[in-house]
């Protein structure tokens, strides 16, 4: 048969297009061409989150381990750091270098971007800079005297040692004050003291909190996306109505609404009183706390939670259930073994968008969340809006991201991205 | 032809921007932005042609970071606090203001000798003094508190209490309450020990607070009976009691002055216009002028003799000023210096105490 029958090759090399030339290679022109004008069309996007997303971020996230504010301005000192290890007592060609740098600050106006670089790893130092640049004029040798007599605080080792590690641009100093640590005069890391710890804290809370909350939701919706996969149109048309109203509400409507119902002078407490059950002194703190965070929450995230469960349930037939029941299965049986499992996918679907919303909201926390109702995202803003410490702000986002995608793996190793669904 | 169409355009784009005689402010909003539209704006836009836009900002210093670095500025005036101005200045973020432009008094004395002590700086131009006070809703509150230690008082006066979410002046009448002297406040501020003295005394009644961040949110707690008690921005609390006629009483003793400066940003698109919106609504009348408006004392000396009635044509200023005799008796003047050196790492330890 092979010997009768030409090859595949062979027939294919012998078509060729109207035109004469060889179909394969006609082919794959057509269609390398209609690929051409089909990324065509996705480039706007392409470029749009290029521009947009991708590019700002990566450069913010840059922010967090590149910091020349240090390096940039002072030059010679630089350049002293590097011909000397560490470890070097600070000579007077040290401070001469640091006088020549103090005049350039002086000169440039940039004595505050540099004392304010420092002052982010030794607090109080920032007038240092600005107060010696100012002085700068009348710098003359022995410097280190003449430094020293504008102010002691220039012999002190742990500045040396700061300023040694800001001397390059490189840094990781933001990373370790956004995990509660920095270093001493020799070097070694070092927790921060008690009363100034705090990011690891938030970051922990912010976890557990959007945790509880995603559990909240997932109670509070799964019912009603049951009763709107299984009730008539007619109903579930009216409910799906009111599931989807909040979500035409602006955001910042809401958590006002939850101010006013919940404050201590709120529709809830004067109803409580009202009623007797509290007395005027009595009255409950539920907002301006974690309390207050929870709640709004969870009411503003759970159309999320409730959408995908709803597209997951509304497709599963009843017959299944009836089914088990008929077959002897007790009514809890029938829901837990066969219902159930259908709805894992929204169930994760819903969990895991919930989840991530959660740990990144801003703005309900600010307004009702006082002081034991913050999330790490008030202290990232905290830091681009007030401190303007922004590598810190950067360093505290990104290990954010890296925690997200560390439980984003973890999830899809424990449940499976696969088993998503969300519509 | 599509050349020239669209060089002419752009000429006539650039003429337009040349033709738009506009300056862009941006203030605090509220009573106290009202203040200065009255007394600066319109006079201003009367005078020159010039249009002024005003921009409300919870703190107008905050944008200026994020505008020049971006290299697109937008503000061609903020009005910001002290230790701001002096902190964004030494960062290369402000424009540096000549202080030969400014107006003498009608008198004659130059203007550097007219302006309070510190009121004019390398970037800044000053126009009031305000300070952070603490005040009671009279009608909430059982009896009179007349101290800031009363402030911090839960067991005499019950209810809650508001304040703004710093560090900032917190820790000062924190120490004030705890029976510092005034004068010793910042040199113990500057010790370890005298933060931790601090944050005891907040920890005291840290249960009772409710923070605010916008100026214009204590008088509305107040008057929602929210909180009893709250620190505030004087001219607010003037406001709210005198045109609102809200039950509010100031008590002067604690308090915390401070100069409110106007700058430019470095790379404002009005510059010039920038100038001579300073320049006019910092001279001796204008200062005097926004007095009226609002309780906050004017920036230069010679604008103390003019100051007169409330806008209602009954109430006498004199007595609602910071810098009146009364109110001085036991007053702190913000240590600038202090506040840029230690801002961050006072707010970084204020947070933490705020999540534990």
């Amino acid at each position: 048969m092979n010997d009768t029958a030409p090859s595949p090759q062979a027939a294919e090399a012998a078509l060729t297009t109207a035109d004469g030339r060889p179909l394969a290679v006609a082919l794959a022109e057509a269609q390398s061409r209609a690929r051409r004008r089909a990324f065509l069309l996705v480039l706007p996007l392409l470029a749009f989150v290029l521009i947009t997303f991708v590019a700002p971020i990566g450069q913010l996230l840059y922010r967090s381990f590149y910091n020349p504010a240090f390096s940039d301005n002072m030059p010679a000192l630089v350049q002293w750091f590097k011909e000397n290890p560490a470890g070097t007592e600070p000579d007077e060609g040290a401070f001469a270098a640091l006088a020549s740098d103090l005049k350039g600050l002086r000169a440039n106006k940039t004595a505050g971007i540099v004392g304010t670089r420092i002052n982010y790893d030794l607090p109080g130092s920032r007038s240092l800079f600005t107060k010696s640049a100012r002085k700068s004029k009348k710098l003359e040798p022995p410097y280190r005297e003449a430094l020293l007599a504008i102010d002691e605080d220039w012999a002190d080792p742990l500045l040396w040692r700061v300023m040694r590690t800001a001397s390059s641009p490189w840094t990781a100093s933001f990373y370790l004050a956004a995990l509660d640590r920095s270093r001493d005069a020799e070097g070694n890391i070092i927790r921060v003291p008690e009363e100034r710890q705090v990011y690891i804290k938030l970051f922990v809370r912010t976890l557990l909190l959007s945790a509880l909350i995603t559990l909240t939701t997932l109670v509070l919706g799964f019912p009603v996306a049951y009763l709107l996969a299984t009730l008539p149109l007619r109903h579930s048309n009216l409910l799906m109505i009111f599931v989807l109203l909040p979500f035409w509400t602006s955001l910042l409507v809401r958590t006002t609404s939850w101010i006013v119902l919940l404050q201590s002078q709120g529709v809830i407490n004067d109803i409580l009183v009202a009623l007797g059950l509290i007395g005027e002194d009595g009255r409950i703190q539920m907002i301006y706390n974690q309390t207050g965070t929870i709640v709004a929450m969870t009411h503003i995230l759970l159309p999320f939670m409730i959408l995908p469960l709803y597209s997951v349930m509304r497709p599963i037939d009843p017959s299944y259930v009836r089914a088990a029941r008929s077959l002897g299965a007790s009514s809890w049986t029938a829901f837990r073994r066969i219902y159930l499992p259908q709805t894992v996918p929204g169930i994760a679907a819903g969990a895991l968008l919930v989840f991530i919303l959660a740990v990144g909201y801003y703005i309900t926390p600010a307004l009702v969340g006082g002081s034991t109702g913050q999330l790490i995202s008030n202290l990232i803003a905290f830091h681009m809006q007030k401190s303007l410490n922004w590598s810190l702000a950067a360093a505290l986002a990104a290990l954010l991201l890296g925690g997200v995608l560390i439980l984003y793996w973890l999830y899809d190793r424990l449940i499976g991205i696969d088993n998503l669904k969300l519509g | 032809m599509t050349k020239t169409l669209i060089l002419t355009t752009a000429l006539a784009g650039l003429a337009f921007a040349a033709n738009a005689q506009e300056v862009n402010v941006m203030s605090w909003g509220g009573a106290y932005t009202k203040s200065q539209v009255e007394a600066y704006g319109k006079p201003f836009t009367a005078q020159t042609g010039i249009k002024v836009n005003w921009i409300d900002a919870d703190n107008p210093a905050t944008p200026i970071k994020a505008q020049v670095e971006a290299g697109n500025v937008t503000i061609d005036v903020a009005d910001v606090e002290y230790s701001d101005a002096v902190r964004l200045c030494d960062e290369g973020l402000l424009e540096e203001i000549d202080h030969s432009i400014l107006p003498p008094a009608p008198d004659g004395t130059p203007a550097e000798e007219d302006f309070l002590e510190g009121a004019l700086t390398d970037c800044a131009v000053a126009n009031i003094v305000w300070s952070t006070v603490m005040a009671y809703n009279t009608e909430t509150v059982n009896g009179t508190p007349t101290t800031i230690a009363d402030f911090f008082d839960t067991e005499k006066f019950p209810g809650k209490r508001g304040m703004r979410k710093s560090a900032k002046a917190n820790l000062e009448m924190a120490l004030m309450a705890d029976g510092v002297p005034a004068a010793e406040v910042y040199d113990l501020l500057e010790t370890e020990e005298g933060v931790d003295r601090a944050f005891a005394k907040l920890d005291t009644i840290k249960d009772d607070i409710v923070w605010w961040e916008a100026g214009a949110q204590p008088p509305q707690l107040l008057a929602d009976g929210e909180v009893v008690m709250s620190t505030a921005y004087n001219g607010r609390i003037f406001n709210a009691a005198v045109a609102e006629g809200q039950p509010f009483k100031i008590v002067w003793d604690g308090q915390i002055l401070d100069f409110d400066l106007f700058v430019i940003p470095k790379g404002a698109p009005n510059k010039e216009n920038a100038l001579k919106f300073i320049a006019f609504s910092t001279d001796t009348q204008r200062l005097a002028d926004q007095a009226s408006w609002i309780s906050y004392g004017p920036a230069r000396r010679s604008s103390g003799a003019l100051v007169g009635k409330y806008v209602d044509g009954k109430t006498d200023m004199a007595p609602h000023m910071p810098t009146s005799e009364e109110a001085l008796k036991n007053a702190l003047v913000n240590n600038f210096e202090f506040w840029a050196d230690r801002d961050t790492d006072l707010n970084e330890r204020f947070n933490a105490w705020l999540s534990n």
